[in-house]
């Protein structure tokens, strides 16, 4: 058979998105077939496609793009994220496959379809966002070829939900590694749960040498090390069943300067004594305001997470308080702030301008700090970068 | 075609412009249309009409008329309609998204409405209050079985198509300018030779007065038919007798099928021939015999009755040796209805809707006769300073882009402070330069004497420089461009002129003064081309010198008889 013959066939074949609560969107296929089934999610970034597909926190997701045009600049070694692709699927509303910029390796399409990545074109995105958005982010399947219904809904009754997965031992390194950098003055150990590059190019450009350890390792492999600071890396998933983390992270507080990022401000905030909760649809996108309430301004954040830290009730009300009808925010003042936790005194840093979730939070009595979102942007605005900086700050300072 | 695709199950839907990609829910009414799968506008229960916008602003097409739909809209909401927008222009007030209970950002064609009146299924669509475009589609969409709201589509065209409005002007005894229509070069000549030159020619069912022109003769009319407009039976061009000299009036008036109000009477400061975009006017006619004005109200009655408006309506005339001529007839809002209910207070736009709507006009409680205590001037904002080379010359084709309005207890005080407004400050000193075709030379001597009492310089062309001579004007004779260096160009680029007044009159005399006038823009200075401007610039500069020109405001103006604005 000739490849044109054998292309044709395969456009010809079905594909859809078929959605736990029964509803279906159906498409075109592109990249490669098959069926696959994860939480459904969508990231409304318009640009860094290829950076949100190889982010170790999409594990297990698929991950639909609100922007309409997606693979319009290519793909190239540069922007990924990880060594891998892991949301399991794409859905867009139109998929290009141009090659012809200047930075472009390949078209997005051939990518992909070379990873074995199924996507899923000519989808009414902003529909499914909007049901994504009223009814929560829920599992799916997405498939192209011939699959039955029946096959399909086997197929989706048989996928565990996100809540409560372990996925971060799934996805970090299984090996221990170092990277020196030309400015690296401090030896950071960074506890992978799932790191992505840029994250670690963030704190090179700081002035931090890393040694990255697997999600698993103890205080004492930690300090073992003598480092000068421990960062807890972004991740996939839910934060409750990272026990272990948890655990690692009180050994450490109060021992050396400690930063986390994601699913690492999760785990600090656990290690603090706070709940976590799986949002409706959580937060995926490049211009969520976040406002930094120790500077007083609002930075444009890139974000993806689909948990969040509770706030103690007494906070939550008084913050829901200062919402006074608008979408946005009335930040209270600091002192209205704190809480206490295990280790002393906290305070909130940052605060979501649209839902009030917590955004960061800064320990008083212990050198530690952390933000739910992603400061390495990538793709994203580069307005919180300081991060970085303040963390090596905090450990010259400690 | 429509029928096929309905058939085929094809039909668009709407999707919300919210600005955050659905990722949270906004209440924005704001939509487009696509052909995709989940439908966002969903129908309300409520009554509704739909008020189709102007489209993109171009020369011709105006703000003006987004003002009108705007207050339709503000007008439908207060009488408790839900008020739906439908234009395609982000840059107007209409498409704000606040203005209207739903906007949608759709083309103004007969396919795009009729989708959108598909999916809403209102009581009717407003099409008087966008100009021409939505005018243009009322055919379809009452053949698709859409109500019009307002004067119905049978008056429309008893309005639109010469042959039928001629025999409405002849069944009520009103006067207008013989005119033809031709098909071929032949046919063109023939009319000419019947109804005489000059001639107003045009291509049929143009906007702004694209691609119009005066012809004084058979050459110029000959070379517009081969080089501008191919007539041809599909598009047959339109020649009427062009009144030269003739005083133009435009009257905007509101009718309910039983009762007329009048707005306003307007004249025009430059003659008729001027796009009515681009001529200066004035609220009260000031110089208009009152039996004559008496005429043009009544003729406006009797037409906007007779023709069977429900609405607004513009007549635009022409006075010439004390008969009013129709020049045409427009049922729908003009231009000039902002600056009517600006220099008036009573918004007639607003009054226009509820007359739409159903309500009489007898129960508006109108001031029966707008008293003008005040002469408000309107002026054409002309964008020549940013668009260098081009002809500066007014004439059938709009060329302005917007407008301002100067108010004043006198007509030359009004007419200096419209005057300083759009940017051309008359000087109150100085040296004025004239150039006036011979038709004007008896009217020119007698300006140029009232110049010089003010003080003024005059230089002029030789032929203008030996008419004021000879009248006792002392003028200083100085070179046309094309008699060589040193010419009256450099003069004007070396700041020698104050202010210039140029009548070209024909098609050579006008090309002649396009250098005089583009050194007019690149200096800044006021450039008049016609005789009436002229005269009123003159007394206008007379008006400055004189002690008390003082500020009004439109709230104090019109506190006492202004509805709701």
């Amino acid at each position: 058979m000739n490849p044109g013959t054998k292309n044709r066939q395969r456009k010809s074949l079905p594909a859809a998105v078929a959605l736990e609560d029964g509803s279906i969107y159906r498409g075109h296929g592109f990249g490669a077939t098959g069926a696959v089934c994860g939480e459904i999610v969508f990231n409304t970034a318009m640009t860094g496609y290829q950076e949100v597909v190889t982010d170790p926190s999409y594990h297990g997701q698929m991950v639909t793009f609100t922007y309409p045009l997606i693979g319009n600049y290519g793909a190239n070694t540069i922007a990924n994220e990880s060594g891998e692709v892991h949301s399991r699927a794409v859905i867009v509303r139109e998929a290009h496959n141009l090659d012809r910029n200047s930075s472009a390796e390949q078209g997005w399409v051939d990518w992909l379809a070379q990873r074995g990545v199924v996507g899923v074109s000519g989808i009414d995105t902003r529909a499914l966002t909007r049901r994504i958005r009223s009814e929560g982010a829920m599992r799916a399947c997405v498939y192209w070829g011939d699959f039955t219904e029946d096959e399909v809904a086997a197929r989706l009754e048989a996928t565990p939900p996100m809540a409560g997965q372990d996925l971060a031992s799934r996805v970090c390194c299984e090996e221990p590694y170092e990277l020196e950098f030309l400015r690296g003055e401090r030896l950071v150990v960074v506890l992978d749960f799932g790191i992505k590059r840029s994250i670690i190019k963030g704190l090179g450009r700081a002035g931090c040498n890393v040694k990255v350890l697997p999600a698993g390792s103890s205080a004492d492999d930690i300090l073992k090390l003598e480092p000068e600071g421990v960062f807890l890396s972004n991740g996939p998933g839910d934060p409750a069943p990272l026990d272990y983390a948890v655990t690692t992270t009180r050994s450490l507080l109060g021992k050396v300067p400690v930063f986390g990022i994601c699913l690492g401000h999760q785990i600090l905030c656990r290690a603090l004594g706070l709940e976590t909760y799986k949002l409706k649809f959580g937060h995926r996108g490049a211009n969520h305001p976040v406002k930094n309430l120790d500077t007083d301004r609002v930075e444009i954040t890139s974000q993806n997470h689909g948990f969040a830290v509770r706030l103690p009730e007494a906070l939550a009300a008084r913050l829901e308080a200062g919402r006074g009808g608008s979408t946005f925010f009335e930040a209270p003042p600091e002192s209205e702030l704190r809480l206490g936790t295990d280790f002393g005194d906290a305070v909130i840093s940052h605060l979501n301008l649209y839902d009030g979730t917590v955004e960061g939070i800064r320990c008083r009595e212990v050198p530690a700090f952390s933000v739910q979102y992603h400061p390495e942007a990538s793709p994203g605005p580069h307005d919180s970068r300081y991060l970085f900086d303040d963390f090596k700050r905090l450990i010259e300072s400690a | 075609m429509r029928g096929y695709r309905i058939g085929k199950g094809v039909t668009p839907v709407y999707k919300a412009v919210d600005t955050c990609a659905a990722e949270f829910e906004a209440e924005t009414p704001y939509f487009y249309s696509c052909y995709d799968r989940e439908n966002e506008a969903v129908r309300s229960g409520r009554d509704k009409v739909i008020i189709l916008g102007s489209g993109p602003n171009r020369i011709g097409q105006g703000i003006e008329f987004d003002y009108c739909c705007v207050h339709a809209v503000m007008t439908s909401r207060e009488m408790g309609y839900e008020a739906i927008m439908v234009n395609c222009n982000p840059e107007t007030v209409s498409t704000d998204y606040n203005i209207s209970d739903r906007l949608y950002f759709e083309p103004l064609t007969l396919e795009d409405v009729l989708n959108l009146v598909e999916n809403e299924q209102p009581r009717g669509v407003i099409v008087q209050f966008g100009g021409q475009t939505p005018l243009k589609i009322a055919e379809g969409l009452e053949q698709a079985g859409v109500p019009i709201l307002g004067t119905p589509q049978d008056a429309i065209d008893l309005a639109e198509d010469r042959g039928r409005f001629g025999e409405v002007l002849r069944k009520l005894e009103i006067a207008h300018p013989p005119y033809g229509t031709a098909r071929s070069r032949d046919e063109a000549l023939k009319i000419a030779a019947r109804i005489g030159y000059p001639l107003l020619v045009r291509p049929s069912y143009v906007l702004g007065g694209r691609a119009m022109e005066i012809v004084y003769n058979r050459e110029d009319l000959d070379r517009y038919i081969q080089d501008a407009v191919q007539a041809s039976h599909e598009h047959p061009i339109l020649l009427d007798k062009f009144l030269e000299d003739a005083m133009e009036i435009d009257v905007d008036a509101v009718c309910d099928g039983e009762q007329v109000y009048i707005g306003a009477v307007m004249q025009h400061i430059e003659e008729a021939g001027v796009h009515s975009g681009d001529s200066a006017c004035v609220i009260p006619a000031y110089s208009v015999p009152e039996e004559l004005l008496q005429q043009v109200k009544q003729h406006t009655q009797d037409l906007a009755l007779e023709l069977g408006v429900i609405g607004l309506i513009n007549i635009q005339y022409a006075i010439k040796d004390d008969e009013v001529f129709v020049l045409e007839a427009n049922p729908r809002g003009s231009r000039t209805v902002p600056y009517v209910s600006k220099s008036t207070g009573v918004p007639l736009a607003k009054v226009a809707t509820r007359v739409i709507l159903g309500e009489k006009l007898s129960s508006m409680d109108l001031p029966s006769e707008p008293a003008h205590p005040h002469f408000t001037v309107k002026e054409a904002v002309l964008p020549f300073s940013r668009l260098p080379g081009a002809d500066t010359t007014l004439g059938p084709e709009m060329k302005s882009t917007g407008e301002v309005m100067g108010i004043a207890t006198s007509f030359p005080a009004a007419f200096a402070k419209a005057q300083g407004a759009a940017g051309q400050t008359l000087p109150t000193s100085g040296t004025m330069f004239m150039s006036i075709c011979d038709a004007d030379k008896t009217q020119a001597v007698e300006l140029g004497k009232r110049l010089r009492d003010l003080g003024f310089r005059i230089v002029a062309t030789s032929g203008t420089a030996e008419a004021l001579e000879e009248a006792g004007v002392p003028a200083d004779p100085v070179r046309k461009f094309t008699e060589g260096k040193p010419h009256v160009v450099d003069m004007i680029l070396v700041g020698k002129i104050d202010g210039v007044i140029n009548t070209p009159r024909g098609r050579g005399a006008r090309a002649d003064g396009y250098e005089i006038r583009r050194a007019t823009l690149r200096t800044g200075i006021p450039c008049i081309t016609t005789m009436a401007g002229a005269e009123a610039a003159v007394s206008a500069i007379e008006a400055m010198g004189e002690p008390g020109i003082q500020t009004h405001n439109l709230q104090e103006l019109h506190g006492n008889h202004t509805r709701s604005s």
